[in-house]
């Protein structure tokens, strides 16, 4: 009987991924995807310098913001940016998720939490995070508090949102199972609801590393020194065109990472729930 | 754990739930006591209220009226000394047989070789040492069920209770982990209170069979099971029980209809 149920899932598994030749040609298409869209900005950019259509400026090749980041980190600087950043959403981010776990775990479980915190959430909720950066930079000044403290702000939501999804999604069952194993308090927590969660909460944290890549360039343009965001208002300072492209360019590696990251971490912990 | 009265006390016992405003009664007035080591099923028509029962002597309803003592004291929510089995087996889907097994012990900190002693015998227990390092969904409904036998097992709870946990299986499968509960029974000694509408079953595992009425249930008729230890479902002694039990519950299951 064990041997049919690992023949039958190994089937499954590789029905889901595709026989080899489809994964391939897939890979193919994808990466002719970005080997096209590359050929297409070198061949505009080309065009604007032979042509003459405008100032060749405002559309450098890809070579050129490759060339500027380069030279940025040749000169030492393209690290002390990315880390200013990185540092700034790792600390508002971690502390935005460790809230937002905590809060949405107990208010996932206790009716009073919830009634206490849901409407609060909901009252902050709708407005555009953006639109309470003005507020974070009164209240704290423009300095690393108030970037930090604004991605933690931003992140939280969907972070405390889709932990409540979770919880509350808990099959009954479990739960019973457990508190008649002698589960009950914080072990309840951490053993059962939080693992049980896991799945949903997991979206929660993929949605807020982009949120705080999001935000932090904005925070970045306003009163920083360093900063992938502040390489991009300098860049639009001195109309360094590929500065500011290759910025961008960083900060989409970054949120690629981060999210890449969660997805790992992910599958690592629900490996059980993945095939049920 | 040597009281002198009985492990289990089930005292005027009745519940009734809410529907649109109407307090529905789904368990008349019951009273039933279960002596140490004794193995009960409770049989009856489905909606009889057994399972509603089983569920306030595991604590998890409240009866509307009455109590249920387990030790001479009064049960008031859940505790690790009243295992439960349950139909849809409800194992932890994050963790390994072996981390499903040792939830219990883990819980209450214990050191991690004697974890792994008490793993191997329930897993030997139940025939899975094999599958050890599988997650439940990459096993059939038999293997989960065992996988939850141990898991209660591994608590060491006096008490089990067991709603109907063969019911989601196969016939074949069925009578296999009949036989392997008796078996386990034999070795551990636990008390038993097992829900179940299958009177051959009732009659294979019991001490002995409670009979229960239809809605609102209350206890019809008992049955003391007065055969060997290791019982053969094609004996004539058998086949009389069952066919005795049959009638009792063909009764209760006509007024259902009327």
């Amino acid at each position: 009987m064990a041997s049919i149920v690992s023949n039958v899932s190994t089937l499954v598994e590789s029905g889901l991924r595709g026989p080899a030749l489809e994964r391939r040609r897939t890979l193919a298409l994808r990466i002719g995807a970005i080997l096209g869209f590359l050929a297409l900005w070198s061949v505009l950019a080309g065009l604007v310098v032979v042509l003459r259509l405008f100032n060749p400026i405002f559309l450098p090749g890809p070579w050129l913001v490759l060339g500027s980041l380069v030279e940025l980190a040749a000169k030492g600087q393209l690290w002390i940016h990315v880390a200013a950043t990185l540092q700034r959403v790792a600390i508002g981010f971690g502390t935005g998720a460790a809230l937002g776990v905590t809060l949405g775990l107990a208010a996932g479980h206790l009716a009073p939490v919830r009634n206490l915190v849901e409407p609060l959430v909901e009252m902050l909720r709708p407005i555009p995070p953006l639109a309470m950066l003005p507020m974070f930079i009164v209240w704290v000044g423009i300095g690393e508090a108030s970037k930090i403290g604004f991605i933690t702000y931003a992140t939280f939501f969907p972070i405390f949102l889709t932990t409540v999804t979770g919880v509350r999604q808990i099959d009954p069952l479990l739960l019973r199972a457990a508190r008649s194993l002698g589960a009950r308090g914080l072990p309840l927590f951490t053993r059962v609801i939080l693992p049980a969660a896991l799945p949903d909460i997991l979206t929660g944290l993929r949605l807020g590393v982009a949120l705080a890549f999001f935000v932090i360039v904005i925070s970045e343009f306003i009163g920083a020194e360093h900063g992938l965001g502040y390489l991009i208002n300098d860049g639009r300072n001195f109309f360094l065109v590929p500065q500011m492209l290759g910025a961008a360019v960083v900060l989409g590696l970054l949120g690629w990472a981060g999210s890449a990251l969660v997805r790992l971490l992910g599958r690592r912990y629900t490996r059980g729930q993945q095939t049920a | 754990m040597t009281t002198a009265g009985p492990k289990i006390q089930i005292q005027g016992v009745a519940k009734s739930f809410s529907v649109a405003g109407r307090a529905m009664p789904a368990l008349a007035e019951v009273d039933l006591d279960v002596a140490e080591h004794e193995l009960v099923c409770l049989l009856g028509p489905s909606g009889c209220g057994k399972s509603t029962l089983l569920n306030i002597v595991a604590g998890f309803l409240a009866p509307s009226t009455g109590t249920v003592l387990v030790d001479g004291r009064p049960v008031n929510g859940p505790g690790p000394e009243r295992g439960v089995v349950f139909q849809e087996y409800a194992l932890f889907p994050w963790l390994t047989v072996t981390g499903n097994v040792e939830f219990g012990p883990a819980l209450r900190g214990r050191p991690a070789a004697e974890r792994r002693r008490t793993v191997d015998r329930y897993l030997e227990l139940v025939g899975l040492r094999p599958h050890a390092e599988k997650y439940p969904a990459q096993l059939s409904g038999g293997m989960k069920q065992r996988v939850a036998i141990a898991r209660a097992l591994a608590n060491d709870p006096a008490i089990i209770l067991m709603d109907e946990p063969f019911g989601a299986l196969d016939a074949q499968t069925r009578e296999t982990l009949q036989d392997e509960l008796s078996r386990i029974q034999r070795v551990e000694h636990k008390t038993i209170l097992f829900v179940t509408h299958s009177i051959r079953e009732a009659v294979y595992l019991a001490d002995r069979v409670v009979v229960m009425t239809s809605v609102p249930g209350r206890i019809r008729q008992v049955f003391a099971i007065k055969l060997p230890e290791v019982r053969d479902r094609f004996a004539p002694e058998f086949t009389q029980y069952e066919s005795d039990i049959t009638r009792v519950v063909k009764e209760e299951v006509a007024k259902v209809h009327e």
